[in-house]
């Protein structure tokens, strides 16, 4: 199974700042293997990431997101102390949620 | 780099609690996956079509919508993008690349309370034009910057 996120959530002044690393192979189903083969598309579809309770980000995303995705955002509520959540879905059904507590910046 | 610092020490630490919350979050999982995937957008082929797709058939091009990207990325798997709306109650952000196999790459739904603005990394088969589309108070707008790929990041 995929390996657990990397997740940093910092103050930055009245706001969250999030950056996440996800660990994914983001195959398009265009790439051939070794012997030629085309490697069945196997990509992230659905991103969210939640705050006490609420979605603070939610995407779609086809192939063409690079591998091992990147996401940086910002959002307005979040305390020290407090989670943020994030979870994906891929296109064969596999999902995987981490979590990270807000730091002062 | 400290990103990285942190994630092994959350990736050791991380585990048990994981399984919990996998435990507790299954029942939660499936309406944070409310969210459906948009699959006829992802199968668009030109900006046209994906623009109609995601239901703005009028996009304006617009100087609030601003695309931070390298003018020439010499890796095409890993090109970092930017994008950054000025434009009040910014609701979504999409970014379409137009001669990747598969037009539309992200689309970001952008809630109240959280700033419009993203940054990702992203695959690109050729030099091309990114769209960065933006949908605004129900109204779409957009910005055009072209990324001349050294080397494409498709097929490989």
């Amino acid at each position: 199974m995929a390996d657990p996120m990397r997740i940093r959530a910092s103050m930055a002044g009245d706001k969250v700042e999030v950056r996440v690393l996800m660990s994914h192979e983001m195959e398009t189903g265009l790439r051939k293997d070794a012997n030629g083969a085309l490697v069945p598309a196997h990509f992230i579809q659905n991103v969210t990431v939640t705050h006490a309770g609420k979605t603070v980000l939610s995407a779609q995303w086809g192939t063409s997101i690079s591998k091992n995705p990147f996401v940086h955002f910002r959002f307005k509520g979040g305390k020290p102390g407090e989670k943020v959540t994030i979870s994906w879905v891929d296109n064969k059904g596999e999902r995987r949620t981490d979590e990270a507590v807000i730091i002062s910046g | 780099m400290d990103i990285r610092r942190r994630g092994i020490l959350k990736a050791g630490g991380g585990t048990g609690v994981l399984a919990l919350a996998a435990a507790a979050g299954l029942i939660r999982a499936g309406g944070a996956f409310a969210q459906q995937w948009n699959k006829a957008a992802f199968e668009t082929k030109t900006v046209a079509a994906t623009l109609k797709a995601l239901g703005g058939g009028g996009s304006v091009e617009s100087a609030q919508v601003q695309i931070i990207a390298p003018d020439i990325a010499e890796n095409g798997a890993v090109v970092p993008i930017t994008i950054e709306s000025g434009l009040a109650k910014t609701q979504s952000i999409a970014i379409l690349i137009e001669k990747n196999p598969s037009t539309l790459s992200a689309d970001f739904d952008i809630p109240e309370g959280t700033d419009p603005f993203i940054t990702t990394r992203v695959k690109m088969a050729e030099t091309s034009n990114i769209y960065a589309v933006v949908k605004a108070d129900g109204k779409y707008f957009h910005a055009v910057k072209e990324i001349k790929v050294t080397l494409g990041g498709c097929g490989g």
